[in-house]
Protein backbone atom coordinates (compact mmCIF):
# COMPACT_ATOMS: atom_id res chain seq x y z
CA UNK A 1 0.00 0.00 0.00
CA UNK A 2 1.47 3.50 -0.89
CA UNK A 3 1.19 6.45 1.39
CA UNK A 4 -2.48 7.60 1.16
CA UNK A 5 -3.71 3.82 1.72
CA UNK A 6 -3.81 3.29 -2.03
CA UNK A 7 -1.96 0.48 -3.91
CA UNK A 8 1.67 1.96 -5.66
CA UNK A 9 1.70 0.59 -9.19
CA UNK A 10 3.91 1.55 -12.22
CA UNK A 11 3.53 4.72 -13.58
CA UNK A 12 3.18 6.77 -9.82
CA UNK A 13 5.04 9.06 -8.98
CA UNK A 14 5.99 7.63 -5.49
CA UNK A 15 6.94 4.45 -7.69
CA UNK A 16 9.15 6.20 -10.06
CA UNK A 17 10.85 8.21 -7.12
CA UNK A 18 11.38 5.07 -5.03
CA UNK A 19 15.66 4.87 -4.15
CA UNK A 20 17.03 2.81 -7.46
CA UNK A 21 18.86 0.28 -5.34
CA UNK A 22 14.67 -0.92 -3.94
CA UNK A 23 13.54 -0.53 -7.21
CA UNK A 24 15.95 -3.03 -8.84
CA UNK A 25 15.50 -5.53 -5.81
CA UNK A 26 12.15 -5.89 -5.98
CA UNK A 27 12.32 -6.56 -10.06
CA UNK A 28 15.01 -8.84 -8.93
CA UNK A 29 12.99 -10.62 -6.30
CA UNK A 30 11.08 -13.00 -8.81
CA UNK A 31 14.33 -13.87 -10.41
CA UNK A 32 15.87 -14.82 -7.66
CA UNK A 33 12.92 -17.31 -6.54
CA UNK A 34 13.06 -19.30 -9.73
CA UNK A 35 17.06 -19.02 -9.37
CA UNK A 36 16.78 -20.70 -5.72
CA UNK A 37 15.08 -23.93 -7.18
CA UNK A 38 17.35 -23.94 -10.30
CA UNK A 39 20.28 -23.50 -8.14
CA UNK A 40 19.08 -26.30 -5.30
CA UNK A 41 19.58 -28.77 -8.21
CA UNK A 42 23.15 -27.89 -8.66
CA UNK A 43 23.30 -28.36 -5.04
CA UNK A 44 22.23 -32.01 -5.15
CA UNK A 45 24.56 -32.78 -8.11
CA UNK A 46 27.89 -30.74 -6.23
CA UNK A 47 26.59 -32.75 -3.28
CA UNK A 48 26.86 -35.99 -5.27
CA UNK A 49 30.89 -35.68 -5.54
CA UNK A 50 31.25 -34.70 -2.16
CA UNK A 51 31.16 -30.96 -1.95
CA UNK A 52 30.15 -29.34 1.95
CA UNK A 53 27.32 -26.93 1.94
CA UNK A 54 29.59 -24.43 2.34
CA UNK A 55 31.16 -24.94 -0.53
CA UNK A 56 28.29 -25.51 -2.81
CA UNK A 57 27.33 -22.16 -1.14
CA UNK A 58 30.80 -20.52 -2.07
CA UNK A 59 30.82 -22.03 -5.55
CA UNK A 60 27.45 -20.40 -6.34
CA UNK A 61 27.81 -17.03 -4.79
CA UNK A 62 31.38 -16.37 -6.73
CA UNK A 63 30.36 -17.85 -10.28
CA UNK A 64 26.53 -17.54 -9.78
CA UNK A 65 26.21 -19.64 -13.71
CA UNK A 66 24.51 -22.67 -13.89
CA UNK A 67 26.53 -24.24 -16.88
CA UNK A 68 30.04 -22.95 -15.98
CA UNK A 69 28.94 -24.31 -12.49
CA UNK A 70 27.97 -27.52 -13.42
CA UNK A 71 30.61 -28.06 -15.91
CA UNK A 72 33.43 -27.11 -12.84
CA UNK A 73 31.36 -29.58 -10.49
CA UNK A 74 32.28 -32.54 -13.23
CA UNK A 75 35.57 -31.24 -14.02
CA UNK A 76 36.76 -30.70 -10.36
CA UNK A 77 35.45 -34.10 -9.40
CA UNK A 78 37.51 -35.76 -11.90
CA UNK A 79 40.29 -33.84 -10.75
CA UNK A 80 40.86 -32.02 -13.89
CA UNK A 81 43.62 -30.15 -14.77
CA UNK A 82 43.23 -26.34 -14.11
CA UNK A 83 44.09 -25.61 -18.29
CA UNK A 84 41.61 -27.95 -19.32
CA UNK A 85 38.86 -26.64 -16.45
CA UNK A 86 39.61 -22.96 -17.66
CA UNK A 87 39.00 -23.98 -21.55
CA UNK A 88 36.02 -25.51 -20.19
CA UNK A 89 34.57 -22.69 -18.39
CA UNK A 90 35.08 -20.29 -21.67
CA UNK A 91 32.99 -22.50 -23.86
CA UNK A 92 30.22 -22.86 -21.03
CA UNK A 93 30.19 -19.55 -20.45
CA UNK A 94 31.17 -17.74 -23.52
CA UNK A 95 27.58 -16.21 -24.27
CA UNK A 96 28.18 -13.70 -21.09
CA UNK A 97 31.02 -12.41 -23.57
CA UNK A 98 28.31 -11.46 -26.04
CA UNK A 99 25.89 -9.76 -22.82
CA UNK A 100 28.26 -7.98 -21.84
CA UNK A 101 29.95 -6.14 -24.82
CA UNK A 102 26.16 -5.32 -25.50
CA UNK A 103 26.01 -3.91 -21.99
CA UNK A 104 28.82 -2.23 -22.44
CA UNK A 105 26.86 0.50 -25.36
CA UNK A 106 24.41 1.03 -22.44
CA UNK A 107 27.17 2.47 -19.59
CA UNK A 108 27.05 6.07 -19.96
CA UNK A 109 30.23 7.63 -20.66
CA UNK A 110 31.11 9.43 -17.70
CA UNK A 111 30.67 5.68 -15.26
CA UNK A 112 33.24 4.80 -13.57
CA UNK A 113 35.58 1.73 -14.38
CA UNK A 114 34.59 0.71 -10.60
CA UNK A 115 30.74 0.34 -11.66
CA UNK A 116 32.29 -1.77 -14.80
CA UNK A 117 34.10 -4.05 -13.00
CA UNK A 118 31.65 -4.76 -10.09
CA UNK A 119 28.53 -4.95 -12.24
CA UNK A 120 30.46 -7.73 -14.47
CA UNK A 121 30.40 -9.75 -11.89
CA UNK A 122 26.52 -10.88 -11.73
CA UNK A 123 25.87 -10.75 -15.59
CA UNK A 124 23.89 -13.98 -15.47
CA UNK A 125 21.03 -14.42 -18.04
CA UNK A 126 18.11 -13.03 -16.58
CA UNK A 127 19.94 -9.89 -14.96
CA UNK A 128 21.47 -8.36 -18.20
CA UNK A 129 18.05 -8.99 -19.31
CA UNK A 130 17.14 -6.55 -16.31
CA UNK A 131 19.71 -4.43 -17.29
CA UNK A 132 18.97 -4.43 -21.00
CA UNK A 133 15.72 -3.42 -20.16
CA UNK A 134 15.60 -0.46 -17.90
CA UNK A 135 15.43 2.39 -19.94
CA UNK A 136 18.24 5.35 -20.53
CA UNK A 137 21.93 4.90 -19.17
CA UNK A 138 22.33 1.61 -17.14
CA UNK A 139 21.72 2.72 -13.99
CA UNK A 140 24.88 1.14 -11.36
CA UNK A 141 22.93 1.64 -8.16
CA UNK A 142 19.49 -0.51 -10.13
CA UNK A 143 21.92 -3.24 -11.08
CA UNK A 144 23.64 -3.41 -7.11
CA UNK A 145 19.40 -3.72 -5.72
CA UNK A 146 19.07 -6.34 -8.58
CA UNK A 147 22.26 -8.50 -7.86
CA UNK A 148 21.34 -7.88 -3.85
CA UNK A 149 17.56 -8.94 -4.58
CA UNK A 150 18.68 -12.60 -6.51
CA UNK A 151 22.36 -13.47 -5.82
CA UNK A 152 22.21 -14.54 -2.30
CA UNK A 153 18.82 -16.73 -2.98
CA UNK A 154 21.12 -18.19 -6.15
CA UNK A 155 23.83 -19.33 -3.48
CA UNK A 156 21.39 -20.55 -0.68
CA UNK A 157 19.41 -22.63 -3.48
CA UNK A 158 22.74 -24.19 -3.86
CA UNK A 159 23.56 -24.60 -0.46
CA UNK A 160 20.14 -25.98 0.30
CA UNK A 161 20.50 -28.49 -2.17
CA UNK A 162 23.79 -29.92 -0.88
CA UNK A 163 22.33 -30.26 2.41
CA UNK A 164 19.07 -31.96 0.94
CA UNK A 165 20.85 -34.66 -1.02
CA UNK A 166 22.79 -35.55 2.25
CA UNK A 167 20.19 -36.11 4.61
CA UNK A 168 16.73 -37.42 2.53
CA UNK A 169 15.91 -40.31 1.59
CA UNK A 170 17.71 -42.27 -1.02
CA UNK A 171 14.57 -43.08 -3.09
CA UNK A 172 13.74 -39.06 -3.19
CA UNK A 173 17.80 -38.04 -3.49
CA UNK A 174 17.92 -40.24 -6.46
CA UNK A 175 14.82 -38.88 -7.95
CA UNK A 176 16.51 -35.26 -7.48
CA UNK A 177 19.33 -36.11 -9.32
CA UNK A 178 17.70 -35.96 -12.51
CA UNK A 179 16.34 -32.51 -11.46
CA UNK A 180 19.30 -30.09 -13.37
CA UNK A 181 18.59 -32.51 -16.60
CA UNK A 182 15.38 -31.67 -16.58
CA UNK A 183 16.38 -27.90 -16.22
CA UNK A 184 19.12 -28.29 -19.08
CA UNK A 185 16.09 -29.52 -21.62
CA UNK A 186 14.05 -27.02 -20.41
CA UNK A 187 16.69 -24.55 -21.58
CA UNK A 188 17.51 -26.40 -24.84
CA UNK A 189 14.66 -27.62 -26.28
CA UNK A 190 11.96 -24.70 -26.25
CA UNK A 191 14.22 -22.62 -28.83
CA UNK A 192 14.63 -25.69 -30.73
CA UNK A 193 11.09 -25.31 -31.77
CA UNK A 194 11.34 -21.76 -33.08
CA UNK A 195 14.89 -22.82 -34.84
CA UNK A 196 15.23 -26.24 -36.96
CA UNK A 197 19.06 -25.69 -37.07
CA UNK A 198 19.51 -25.60 -33.07
CA UNK A 199 16.87 -28.53 -32.62
CA UNK A 200 19.81 -30.44 -35.49
CA UNK A 201 22.25 -29.26 -33.33
CA UNK A 202 20.83 -30.51 -29.65
CA UNK A 203 20.08 -33.89 -31.64
CA UNK A 204 23.62 -34.52 -32.82
CA UNK A 205 24.84 -33.25 -29.90
CA UNK A 206 22.84 -36.07 -27.89
CA UNK A 207 23.68 -38.78 -30.24
CA UNK A 208 27.74 -38.35 -30.51
CA UNK A 209 27.69 -37.64 -27.04
CA UNK A 210 26.57 -41.23 -26.71
CA UNK A 211 28.63 -42.83 -28.90
CA UNK A 212 31.95 -41.09 -27.73
CA UNK A 213 31.00 -42.48 -24.19
CA UNK A 214 31.07 -45.86 -25.33
CA UNK A 215 33.79 -45.95 -28.39
CA UNK A 216 36.47 -47.02 -26.97
CA UNK A 217 38.98 -44.70 -28.34
CA UNK A 218 36.78 -41.74 -26.82
CA UNK A 219 35.47 -43.82 -23.54
CA UNK A 220 39.00 -43.55 -21.84
CA UNK A 221 38.65 -39.73 -21.52
CA UNK A 222 36.98 -37.83 -18.68
CA UNK A 223 33.17 -36.80 -19.17
CA UNK A 224 34.55 -33.18 -18.67
CA UNK A 225 37.29 -33.59 -21.49
CA UNK A 226 34.57 -35.23 -23.83
CA UNK A 227 32.61 -32.43 -23.45
CA UNK A 228 35.06 -29.78 -24.30
CA UNK A 229 36.10 -31.09 -27.37
CA UNK A 230 32.21 -32.76 -28.52
CA UNK A 231 31.36 -28.74 -28.23
CA UNK A 232 33.71 -26.62 -29.73
CA UNK A 233 33.94 -29.54 -32.88
CA UNK A 234 30.07 -29.53 -33.20
CA UNK A 235 29.73 -25.92 -32.43
CA UNK A 236 32.04 -24.90 -35.02
CA UNK A 237 30.13 -27.16 -37.44
CA UNK A 238 26.63 -25.73 -37.00
CA UNK A 239 28.49 -22.15 -37.06
CA UNK A 240 30.30 -22.86 -40.24
CA UNK A 241 27.18 -24.47 -41.78
CA UNK A 242 24.57 -21.95 -40.65
CA UNK A 243 26.59 -18.85 -39.97
CA UNK A 244 23.93 -16.68 -38.53
CA UNK A 245 22.64 -13.36 -40.67
CA UNK A 246 24.36 -9.76 -40.04
CA UNK A 247 21.20 -9.21 -37.87
CA UNK A 248 22.45 -7.70 -34.27
CA UNK A 249 19.22 -8.91 -32.97
CA UNK A 250 20.85 -12.37 -33.30
CA UNK A 251 23.46 -11.77 -31.24
CA UNK A 252 21.50 -11.19 -27.68
CA UNK A 253 19.86 -14.28 -26.74
CA UNK A 254 18.65 -14.70 -23.16
CA UNK A 255 18.03 -18.26 -21.18
CA UNK A 256 14.48 -19.35 -20.71
CA UNK A 257 15.37 -19.88 -17.13
CA UNK A 258 13.09 -16.43 -16.26
CA UNK A 259 10.26 -18.15 -16.70
CA UNK A 260 10.51 -20.50 -13.91
CA UNK B 1 48.84 -34.03 -6.08
CA UNK B 2 45.10 -33.59 -5.41
CA UNK B 3 43.29 -29.73 -5.31
CA UNK B 4 40.64 -29.24 -2.82
CA UNK B 5 36.90 -28.10 -3.93
CA UNK B 6 38.01 -24.87 -2.62
CA UNK B 7 41.16 -24.16 -5.02
CA UNK B 8 38.42 -25.27 -7.96
CA UNK B 9 36.20 -22.81 -6.60
CA UNK B 10 38.26 -19.92 -6.59
CA UNK B 11 39.98 -20.87 -9.80
CA UNK B 12 36.68 -21.06 -11.78
CA UNK B 13 35.23 -18.19 -10.48
CA UNK B 14 38.16 -16.14 -11.91
CA UNK B 15 38.08 -17.59 -14.91
CA UNK B 16 33.85 -17.19 -15.17
CA UNK B 17 34.40 -12.84 -14.12
CA UNK B 18 37.12 -12.48 -16.94
CA UNK B 19 34.51 -13.53 -19.64
CA UNK B 20 32.34 -10.88 -17.46
CA UNK B 21 34.38 -8.47 -17.36
CA UNK B 22 36.75 -7.91 -20.22
CA UNK B 23 34.00 -6.79 -22.65
CA UNK B 24 32.73 -4.06 -19.96
CA UNK B 25 36.55 -2.87 -19.83
CA UNK B 26 39.16 -3.52 -22.05
CA UNK B 27 37.64 -5.30 -25.15
CA UNK B 28 35.12 -2.93 -25.83
CA UNK B 29 34.07 -3.04 -29.64
CA UNK B 30 31.91 -5.26 -30.36
CA UNK B 31 32.23 -9.08 -31.87
CA UNK B 32 31.97 -8.26 -35.65
CA UNK B 33 32.98 -12.21 -36.78
CA UNK B 34 30.62 -14.14 -38.09
CA UNK B 35 32.04 -17.40 -37.49
CA UNK B 36 32.81 -16.50 -34.15
CA UNK B 37 29.40 -15.07 -33.55
CA UNK B 38 27.67 -17.83 -34.90
CA UNK B 39 29.42 -20.04 -32.60
CA UNK B 40 29.12 -18.30 -29.60
CA UNK B 41 25.07 -18.24 -30.38
CA UNK B 42 25.11 -22.20 -30.65
CA UNK B 43 27.67 -23.12 -28.01
CA UNK B 44 25.03 -23.35 -25.38
CA UNK B 45 22.71 -25.40 -26.81
CA UNK B 46 25.54 -27.64 -27.41
CA UNK B 47 26.99 -28.06 -24.70
CA UNK B 48 24.64 -27.89 -22.43
CA UNK B 49 23.02 -31.57 -24.81
CA UNK B 50 26.15 -32.90 -24.51
CA UNK B 51 26.81 -32.77 -20.40
CA UNK B 52 22.71 -34.39 -20.44
CA UNK B 53 23.05 -37.19 -22.30
CA UNK B 54 24.05 -40.26 -21.74
CA UNK B 55 24.73 -38.66 -18.08
CA UNK B 56 21.02 -38.35 -17.55
CA UNK B 57 21.13 -42.07 -17.85
CA UNK B 58 23.40 -42.84 -15.41
CA UNK B 59 22.47 -40.39 -12.75
CA UNK B 60 19.89 -42.71 -11.45
CA UNK B 61 20.27 -46.95 -9.82
CA UNK B 62 18.49 -48.02 -13.27
CA UNK B 63 19.42 -46.82 -17.02
CA UNK B 64 15.71 -47.49 -16.80
CA UNK B 65 14.87 -44.42 -14.60
CA UNK B 66 16.93 -42.14 -16.41
CA UNK B 67 15.99 -42.96 -19.66
CA UNK B 68 12.33 -42.39 -18.86
CA UNK B 69 13.53 -39.06 -17.20
CA UNK B 70 15.07 -37.91 -20.23
CA UNK B 71 12.21 -38.98 -22.58
CA UNK B 72 9.49 -37.33 -20.40
CA UNK B 73 11.92 -34.24 -19.72
CA UNK B 74 11.84 -33.51 -23.19
CA UNK B 75 8.31 -33.86 -23.46
CA UNK B 76 7.83 -31.73 -21.31
CA UNK B 77 9.90 -28.81 -22.50
CA UNK B 78 8.77 -29.39 -25.79
CA UNK B 79 5.16 -28.86 -24.98
CA UNK B 80 5.28 -26.55 -21.74
CA UNK B 81 8.42 -24.93 -21.74
CA UNK B 82 8.38 -24.13 -17.78
CA UNK B 83 11.43 -25.13 -16.28
CA UNK B 84 9.95 -25.61 -13.46
CA UNK B 85 7.67 -27.98 -14.66
CA UNK B 86 10.19 -29.31 -16.35
CA UNK B 87 12.56 -30.33 -13.78
CA UNK B 88 9.74 -31.52 -11.43
CA UNK B 89 8.50 -33.79 -13.55
CA UNK B 90 11.52 -35.52 -14.42
CA UNK B 91 12.17 -35.75 -11.02
CA UNK B 92 8.58 -37.35 -10.28
CA UNK B 93 9.01 -39.81 -13.23
CA UNK B 94 12.46 -40.92 -11.17
CA UNK B 95 10.34 -41.31 -8.10
CA UNK B 96 7.56 -43.30 -9.19
CA UNK B 97 9.44 -46.04 -11.03
CA UNK B 98 11.60 -46.66 -8.32
CA UNK B 99 8.49 -47.02 -6.58
CA UNK B 100 6.44 -48.91 -8.34
CA UNK B 101 9.82 -51.49 -10.02
CA UNK B 102 10.91 -51.96 -6.80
Amino acid sequence: MGLNGRSISPGDEIYEAKNPFFRGMRDAIPIGLGYFAVSFSLGIAAGNVGYTTFQGFLLSLLNVSSSGEYAGIVLSAEQAGFIELALMICVANARYLLMSFALSQRFSPSSTLFHRLTIGFGLTDELFGLGIASKGWLDPVYMYGAFFGSIPLWALGTAFGVYAGNVLPVILSEALNVAIFGMFLAIIIPPGRKDPVVLGAVIVSFLLSLLASVLPLTASISSGTRTLILTIIIASAVALLFPLKDEPAQEIRTETTEES
Amino acid sequence: MKHSYYTYIIFMALVTYLIRVLPLTLLRKPITNRFFRSFLYYVPYVTLAVMTFPAILTSTSSLLYGGAAFIVGIILAWFSGNLFVVEVGCCVVVLLMNTLIH
